[in-house]
């Protein structure tokens, strides 16, 4: 199924700002001084679920594309929308949860942290080589870098599990749409779906 | 993804009850506890609530917290550990409100002269409430300032008179699927019905506190009504809610969070800014209310500040080995 509405601005804009959305959501919230009792852990969980959730948008792409073709058109979009929340997730983790000394002390503490931040530092270096000119440059090795997107999520799934005290539900949700999003590419790249190109 | 907004019908917490009406809650009891007992005379359900409000309205003021600034009636009541109820600070007050707590009763076991099963009104009766303000420290690193109402554990505890082979005490929370949705979650490592204990010396402290107020009204649901424990120098979720059973034990059992977690969580878990949970530090706190921008951080005291009162209990003790 494919259609000139896949390429049209519009559905372009539309993707666009549906990206910005949560981002306009914190902002109203702030403004109206509306983040709870604790709006600084509100604010960095709050960040941090937003850049998982684009980082599983991101994943389903690929798989979409089967039934959508054209729809990886916005697979870098929605690429860099994981990176910009999760970028602003440990940002205000920095700001407003502890000082910069702590988040040093924490990086090598406490494995959960290192498991987040190995996942941004996967999702700066994608980030960084996602313009035309580095995937020229690259070359083959651009879709070898790119394929780390699947151990950031990983690592993004444990940075969450390891952080919960008693109910492993939410995670878990996540969890499994990460494993139907890789369990698909498995299927596919084993040519079990009839369609390995 | 959670994106809690509010219904534009929702009644925000302080639209019910603004600090200036709180600072005139007396005059307000006065004339409710007036009315009620005009309107019906002590039966039942309105005896239990009215001598309550009574009790509240006659509590002792006491030294404890003087000059301390006290966490808003709103943050009190709307960011709780209720796990019973859903691990979202949120969840208790949005569902608390299906556990029924009257009519009540708590069950006394074990080693104790005194035991069987007593109605709340049997364990109010003889006791005169005193207001304390105290301090709450969660082991996730935030605090409150609470006006608690209640009385003395040990003033309940001596009631039972526990023999000499009563060595501990353990608390249980009530457990009612139907009306917990968090008892009812698929996921969670903790077991039900939660359970919390102490040792008789920390029991019998007069420090450990029985409350069944705060803020000069009766507990609300997602406090832990209608009586629950106070330990001020511990973290939280030693100061178990909604009790049902109390057990006098001559040996030590295994607490809920020891259960789920027995490397993070210890039976002492006295508050401690030089043991760290293995997750996070423990050496500051960020005290309620807070915004973005004043996060209110301040340093963790030993003992959450009450050193002075309970360091004598645990003298000699290894605190790094007993977390």
């Amino acid at each position: 199924m494919t259609g000139k509405w896949i390429k049209s601005r519009w559905l372009w804009w539309l993707v666009f700002l549906g990206g910005l959305l949560p981002f306009v959501f914190l902002g109203v919230r702030i403004v109206q001084n509306n983040l709870g009792s604790e709006p600084a852990k509100y604010l960095v969980e709050f960040l941090g679920e937003a850049a998982l959730v684009m980082l599983l948008l991101t994943l389903s792409v690929t798989p979409l594309n089967r039934f959508v073709s054209g729809w990886v058109r916005f697979r870098r979009m929605l690429g860099l929308y994981a990176l910009f929340y999760a970028g602003c997730h440990v940002a205000s983790y920095g700001v407003f949860l502890v000082d910069w000394n702590n988040l040093l002390e924490d990086l090598y503490k406490r494995p959960y942290i290192t498991m987040g931040f190995l996942a941004l530092v996967i999702l700066v270096s994608l980030g960084l080589t996602s313009n035309k000119l580095m995937m020229r440059r690259l070359g083959r090795s651009w879709k070898r870098l790119h394929r780390l997107v699947y151990l950031a999520a990983i690592l993004v799934i444990v940075h969450f599990w390891w952080q919960v005290r008693s109910d492993f539900t939410e995670p878990l949700l996540y969890a499994l749409v990460l494993m139907c999003l890789l369990g698909f590419r498995f299927r596919y790249f084993s040519g079990l779906l009839g369609g390995g190109r | 993804m959670l994106i809690k907004t509010g219904k534009p019908g929702d009644i925000r917490p302080s639209e019910i009850t603004s600090e200036s009406a709180y600072l005139r809650r007396r005059e307000f009891l006065y004339g409710g506890a007036a009315f009620a007992s005009l309107a019906l005379p002590g039966r039942g359900l309105a005896s239990v609530s009215t001598s309550l409000s009574q009790r509240l309205k006659e509590a002792d003021k006491t030294a404890f917290g003087e000059g301390e600034s006290l966490t808003p009636f709103r943050d009190v009541t709307n960011y709780n550990n209720f796990y019973e109820f859903g691990t979202d600070k949120s969840d208790p007050a949005e569902y608390a409100r299906a556990m029924t707590v009257d009519p009540w009763s708590v069950s006394v076991e074990g080693h104790a002269e005194v035991t069987g099963n007593f109605t709340l009104e049997d364990i109010l009766k003889p006791h005169g409430l005193e207001e304390r303000i105290y301090r709450l420290r969660c082991v996730e690193a935030w605090s409150m300032v609470i006006p608690w109402y209640g009385f003395p554990l040990a003033d309940l505890l001596k009631r039972f008179k526990p023999t000499s082979k009563a060595k501990y005490v353990f608390f249980e929370t009530l457990y009612r699927p139907d009306e917990m949705r968090g008892q009812r979650s698929l996921f969670t490592s903790l077991e039900w019905p939660y359970v919390e204990g102490l040792r008789m010396d920390e029991a019998m402290h007069p420090l450990s506190f029985m409350a069944v107020g705060l803020y000069g009204k009766a507990l609300p649901n997602q406090n832990g009504a209608p009586i629950r424990l106070v330990v001020p120098w511990k973290y939280g979720f030693k100061s178990i809610k909604s009790i049902v059973k109390i057990r006098f034990m001559e040996e030590r059992l295994k607490t809920s969070w020891e259960k789920a977690g027995p490397s993070e969580y210890g039976f002492y878990s006295n508050v401690n800014p030089n043991v760290d949970h293995p997750r996070w530090s423990q050496k500051t706190e960020r005290r309620l209310p807070n915004s973005l921008f004043s996060p209110n951080r301040i340093d963790t005291q030993m003992f959450n500040g009450y050193a002075d009162e309970v360091a004598s209990l645990y003298a000699g003790m290894d605190l790094k080995a007993n977390f």
